[in-house]
């Protein structure tokens, strides 16, 4: 009897998936009148009942003005990748839905989402009203994108300017050897120079991507071929783990910082100094931090930049919003996303969440006239790169972000990661994409 | 789940062959299609909840099921043995990887299981004989198996934190038994910090199943051998380890299968990448479906699991059953 119990959790949700592909079919298609569209929203705010407190507002306006329900379900970011994935497999998903923008090029690959051409662009307005930075980051290439930008982030240096005045220090560090520097001087028996969420898979990737750039490497080639193992890639983990290793300016306990609030609890609190960070103004504001103290410039580069190195100082953060393709109500299931993406809900929705507008028109609202603004604006027109348009990018991500929190673990257990076995993980790494 | 009555000895079991006899050939023949009638919902639901997804999974190893096909994933093509391949090729960081996690669960598993259900004999046979609060103790043993484990191992990790965690704090400052704040989410501690953890989830059901095959042994026996003059590791080992070997054996296997694939508790602990050094097998196959997206590899290496603990439950159930008969 026991031996049913044999299939691990995994057989029996991936085949559950299975199963409800074949259950397929729908509750009908209901008339014209009243249609009721489901959305999948991120968390973006300090919760999920606070993110459908936010969004409900607007979702009445929606109704409002169109007739069209809405129906909002506020997916945890740690079940939404799965949550579409299934959706995908089943054909049974949410009318409209939020996607982070680094898996675009993934969930395009899938055939799942509505492909944006020029003339479906057209009825929302086309592509010119949106931010060609944030634009870059909804597919590959060479493809019509599969979702529009929604919220658009970037990483900006965040620093705590009463430590800063402090030690004495009146400018944020713009060079790689400032930030070490001033991270040294900062760092004493109270507080650290930077915290780090060193446990997260998704922040160790996004910080590595960035001084992989500014390396002058690159994780895949051209032809979408990866090249994890490369002396530049290499050379910005190590710059990434020495942050704890040698330059000593990050408390080794955050290699275990996982949650995604640990290292922002530490900063807001005046434990670290430095933190690199997205949108974090709010959540520290939330936390009890005093505004005045909060500083934001670009995260530092290398310099020189290394012969090949580009001027970057974050990836391209945000959340895209996309169409279900097996939507039964596409027509309106466009009319929202074009409701989502005016510029009134723009200024709206992106000034309670901290985050930045993805369409140029809402910048003219004073809310986004400061300069932390400006400095996030500068950073993701200018400074900023897409993650990589391939479809392996989740794996991608998964396996190197897991690869250096698995080393920054090694470092600060006092075991020393040296290059060569940098090297060796990211060739692991390699083969095991390649499944 | 959980069985009260231990199993009857062998010699006392009724034949079954005999009960149909007493009744009349005619009405015997009228009323053979009811048994089948009452367990055919058994079997469509076992059919469906089990048999079927299993053999869907079986096929689904053959398939390059990746998200280009998870779509439509009756047009996935198909990977002959590919998938397996890529499992098995030992000399390659895939392979490894699978070998490595397979004998951290080896190790998690055998020491998981001695701890267990030594806990849980020694708390049975301390709660064997009535005290005053007895039914105090039992329940309050067994509140770890009924509390929701997202909530106790989420707390379980709080505690575990190097800086803020209760546990650093007593061992280092209230104690003073370690200079430096150890780690226990990352690196090596991490595995013992797992096995802390599923210990502390699963004894309790050990404890019940063991109090349950206790409670039928009977007193005569213990007063027997108190006259002999048995102490009371005498009396364990000569009296209630022969009584609940049915008990026993029942047990340590579903603690074994449900070891091996503990999910829920890593999962939850560590989230969706486990330190190396605590990546159990059922974690190393979620990451390499779910979150590396490629199925077709995830289900190959749950149908290696699969064979696995069928052999091993195959060459157990043979052994003990030989112990028996002889």
């Amino acid at each position: 009897m026991r031996l049913s119990r044999i299939g691990t959790a995994v057989v029996a949700s991936t085949l559950a998936v299975g199963l409800a592909a074949c259950g397929g079919g729908d509750d009908g298609g209901s008339s014209g009148e009243d249609v009721t569209l489901t959305y999948w929203a991120s968390n973006q705010g300090t919760s999920l009942e606070n993110d459908e407190e936010v969004l409900a507002p607007q979702l009445e306006k929606f109704t409002e003005e169109t007739g069209i329900e809405v129906d909002l379900e506020v997916v945890p970011w740690s079940d939404l990748l799965n949550r579409i994935l299934a959706a995908t497999a089943s054909g049974e998903g949410p009318d409209v839905l939020n996607i982070g923008n680094t898996w675009s090029a993934s969930l395009q690959a899938t055939g799942a989402l509505t492909p944006f051409d020029d003339e479906t662009m057209q009825t929302i307005g086309g592509a010119d009203r949106f931010l060609a930075g944030s634009l870059s980051a909804t597919g590959a290439p060479d493809q019509p994108p599969t979702a529009v930008p929604l919220y658009s982030l970037a990483y900006g240096l965040y620093y705590n300017k009463a430590l800063f005045a402090e030690a004495g220090i009146t400018e944020p560090p713009a060079t790689w050897s400032e930030f070490i520097e001033v991270g040294k001087k900062l760092t004493n028996d109270r507080h650290w120079g930077l915290s780090i969420e060193g446990g997260s898979v998704t922040e160790n990737i996004h910080h590595v991507f960035t001084f992989s750039q500014q390396q002058g490497g690159e994780f895949f080639d051209e032809s979408g071929e990866p090249t994890f193992d490369t002396p530049e890639n290499v050379a910005a983990i190590k710059q990434y783990i020495d942050l704890v290793q040698t330059d000593g300016i990050v408390n080794p306990s955050n290699a275990e910082y996982s949650d995604g609030t640990q290292a922002l609890q530490d900063f807001a609190s005046g434990k670290s100094a430095m933190l690199m960070w997205q949108a974090a103004a709010g959540s520290l504001a939330e936390l009890g931090m005093n505004p005045d103290d909060i500083g934001v410039a670009p995260v530092p580069v290398l310099d020189p930049l290394p012969s090949g190195g580009k001027d970057v100082t974050s990836m391209v953060a945000g959340i895209n919003l996309a169409v279900f393709d097996n939507s039964e109500h596409k027509e309106e299931a466009l009319q929202f996303v074009e409701f989502m993406t005016s510029t009134e809900t723009q200024t709206e929705l992106n000034k309670t969440y901290g985050s930045l507008p993805s369409v140029e028109e809402a910048y003219s609202d004073e809310a986004f006239q400061t300069p932390a603004v400006e400095t996030f604006r500068d950073i993701l027109s200018n400074r900023a790169a897409p993650m990589p348009a391939v479809a392996e990018e989740s794996q991608f991500e998964t396996l190197i972000g897991t690869a250096v929190k698995n080393m920054l673990a090694e470092a600060v257990s006092g075991r020393p990661i040296t290059e060569q076995a940098i090297s060796e993980q990211l060739a692991a790494a390699q083969q095991q994409l390649g499944g | 789940m959980i069985t009260a009555n231990p199993a009857p000895e062998a010699g006392q079991k009724p034949d079954p062959g005999l009960l149909p006899g007493r009744a009349r050939p005619a009405r015997r023949r009228r009323r053979q299609w009811l048994p089948y009638l009452l367990l055919l919902p058994v079997l469509l639901a076992e059919l469906l909840i089990h048999i079927i997804p299993m053999l869907v999974g079986v096929g689904m190893s053959f398939l390059q099921l990746t998200q280009f096909y998870i779509r439509n994933w009756t047009e996935a093509p198909s990977a002959g043995l590919n998938n397996y391949r890529f499992a098995l090729q030992f000399d390659q960081a895939s392979g490894k990887a699978l070998l490595h996690s397979f004998w951290t669960t080896v190790v998690f598993t055998v020491i998981v299981l001695a701890l267990s259900w030594g806990l849980a004999m020694m708390a049975a046979v301390w709660t064997q004989r009535a005290f005053r609060g007895r039914g105090l103790v039992r329940t309050a043993f067994l509140v770890p198996y009924a509390l929701p484990v997202f909530a106790s191992v989420i707390t379980w990790s709080f505690m575990l934190q190097r800086d803020n965690g209760v546990v650093n704090h007593v061992l280092v400052e209230q104690l003073g038994l370690l200079d430096d704040r150890p780690f226990w989410l990352i690196g090596d501690n991490s595995f013992i910090a797992l096995v802390v953890v599923e210990v502390w989830r699963l004894w309790p059901f050990a404890f019940l199943a063991l109090t349950a095959g206790m409670s039928a042994i009977p007193s005569e026996q213990y007063e027997a051998a108190a006259l002999d003059g048995a102490g009371v590791f005498r009396q364990i080992r000569w009296v209630t380890l022969p009584n609940l070997r049915s008990v026993n054996q029942v047990l340590l296997l579903v603690l074994f299968l449900w070891t091996f694939n503990e999910f829920t508790v890593p999962y939850t602990f560590f989230g969706k990448s486990a330190p190396e050094q605590a990546n159990l097998i059922s974690m190393h196959i979620y990451q390499n479906s779910f979150v590396t997206w490629n199925f077709g590899a995830g289900s190959a290496m749950s149908v290696l699991l699969l064979l696995f603990l069928l052999l091993v439950t195959t060459a157990y159930l043979f052994l003990t059953r030989r112990r028996r008969d002889a």
